[in-house]
């Protein structure tokens, strides 16, 4: 609806102009009443409730929370790190078991069958009891090669995890591709490997990037379940200091670290999603 | 002509679309009487498509007036659903829901949009099923159809819900040649039944022969319009001889 400017609309062009801006700003408006009008019940609802001077203090306090502000990043640090490592071996694990499992042939049943098990598996179990298997079970084995590192055990557990359910995502990808696609593909004389590298994945992949971000925000924030182990991140830290105050402080600002860091990941899920739209919709939107 | 003489079902006055920078339509006017059956052509981006779901409301156009029996649908006033209920598109890739049976695809909008309650849809749907030679099709998925079976399901579908106008958006382009004449054959029938159509084309000796008027679009404008044995015929403007040249050396007049 946005013409040149060398465009000169007739008045009733510009009429239904005007009419259709009145309604936008009649929307915004409505919105705007709206979100305005249930905030203020929230908050007199929260800041009325018989204990809420007392929660105020033990979970708001802001001087405190800027105290340890600096100890909880340094933990953060140790967060960021693991989520860095992990993502990647997501990815490349998650992506080897999504073509095994699309393997055909009866060569490949073991394959297969080792991805189908591996997938049920790890997707079944509580992430963490994984953790825990791994962060006391592997050590316990006692091998020499084995780390003990509690952060690189945890990001071990999170791959397991993660992986299962990342390699459902791209499968399902690799299978949304239409049949079609790898008859041309093969048709052109390229190979089994050929037309999945070529023709498949991309178009697999650019069809489940949306959901993969939305396991990437999950995954950013299930690192911080490593501190169960006794590794010492942000949750650690935070969990550290309130044993010594009694006071929850600590991780209402750890836990919006884990917000803050979110949120991007989160915007950028929102734009590659209307990217992907805009692209594949010809034409206006109904 | 007697007919001339009515007011349209259809009128488009000087509709103007742009797609960012590039004017797409650029002033089209043309009339639809009831019963008639008026085809656009032109070459591809001439804007026929764009006409058509600019008629649909699928596009909001930039400028200009299209009225749908004295109604103006294009004022943004007007409930797009109420005027596409009287509406039925048939489009040239089918757009058949790949997940519903022949027969749900036929039906859901009778039952869903416009309250016929399930039996008379179906009965309803299979009247028109069997009418187009696809009775025993009725229970297939869209899929395992070939195109031609596709796209009489797509037009039965349109059909389905009684519209005053139909609108068929090259609808015999992905089809192959033999396949082509069960659809115009079927489009033929409904016009000789009186159903009044738009219609973008490739197909000359068919517009020549059903068609009662035959709009030539250039460049987003009509460049000329009138009977088929005028247009086709016998046209005014150059760019008209050209294309149709270039359409009798490509076999298709």
């Amino acid at each position: 609806m946005s013409t040149p400017s060398s465009f000169t609309p007739s008045a009733l062009e510009l009429d239904r102009r005007a009419y259709r801006r009145s309604r936008a700003h009649r929307s915004t408006a409505v919105a705007l009443v709206s979100t305005v009008a249930f905030a203020a019940v929230v908050y007199l609802t929260v800041t009325n409730a018989p204990g809420w001077e007392r929660t105020k203090t033990t979970f708001f306090d802001f001087s405190y929370g800027w105290e340890v502000l600096p100890t909880i990043l340094e933990g953060l640090w140790l967060n960021i790190r693991v989520l860095a490592v992990a993502a990647v071996a997501v990815v490349v694990v998650a992506l080897i078991l999504a073509l095994m499992r699309t393997l055909r042939g009866p060569v490949f049943l073991p394959l297969r069958l080792l991805a189908t098990v591996y997938t049920d598996l790890f997707r079944g179990m509580p992430l963490l009891i994984v953790l825990y298997l791994v962060g006391f079970g592997l050590p316990a084995l006692r091998l020499e090669w084995m780390p003990t590192e509690k952060a690189v055990l945890g990001t071990i557990a999170l791959v397991l995890t993660y992986s299962a359910y990342v390699a459902e995502v791209f499968r399902a990808g690799i299978e949304s591709v239409h049949p079609s696609q790898r008859a041309a593909a093969r048709s052109l004389g390229l190979s089994y490997r050929q037309t999945m590298r070529l023709v498949i994945l991309p178009q697999a992949v650019r069809k489940v990037t949306p959901p993969l971000l939305n396991d990437f925000v999950a995954l950013q924030k299930d690192v911080g379940l490593i501190s169960v182990l006794g590794a010492v991140d942000a949750i650690r830290r935070a969990q550290i200091e309130v044993s010594q105050t009694f006071n929850f402080t600590p991780y209402v600002v750890a836990g919006l670290l884990f917000v803050l860091m979110a949120v991007p990941s989160a915007r950028i899920a929102d734009w590659v999603t209307n990217r992907a739209n805009r692209r594949q919709q010809a034409g206006g939107l109904v | 002509m007697s007919i001339e003489t009515h007011t349209p079902m259809l009128s488009i006055d000087g509709v103007v679309k742009f797609f960012g920078e590039h004017q797409v339509l650029r002033g089209i006017s043309l009339d639809v009487q009831e019963h008639q059956v008026v085809t656009v052509i032109g070459s591809s981006g001439s804007g026929k498509s764009t006409l058509m779901r600019c008629v649909n409301l699928l596009e909001v156009i930039d400028d200009g007036v299209i009225t749908l029996d004295g109604q103006d649908i294009t004022d943004p006033r007007v409930d797009p659903d109420q005027v596409r209920r009287r509406i039925g598109v048939v489009f040239q890739a089918y757009n058949l829901f790949p997940h519903m049976s022949v027969l749900d695809n036929i039906t859901l909008a009778p039952r869903v949009v416009h309250g016929v309650p399930k039996d008379q849809a179906l009965a309803r749907a299979h009247e028109l099923l069997a009418r187009v030679g696809l009775a025993d099709k009725a229970d297939e998925y869209p899929d395992r159809l070939s195109g031609g079976q596709q796209q009489r399901a797509a037009i039965v579908r349109a059909l389905a819900t009684e519209p005053r106008l139909l609108l068929l958006d090259e609808i015999t382009s992905a089809l192959d040649p033999e396949l082509v004449g069960d659809v115009l054959r079927l489009v033929r029938e409904l016009a000789e039944r009186g159903m009044t159509i738009l219609m973008a084309t490739h197909e000359m000796g068919f517009a020549r022969q059903v068609a009662d008027h035959v709009c030539f679009l250039d460049q987003g404008a009509v460049l000329e319009q009138g009977p088929p044995e005028q247009v086709l015929a016998d046209p005014t403007q150059p760019r008209t001889r050209e294309f149709l040249a270039r359409v009798i050396d490509a076999g298709r007049l």
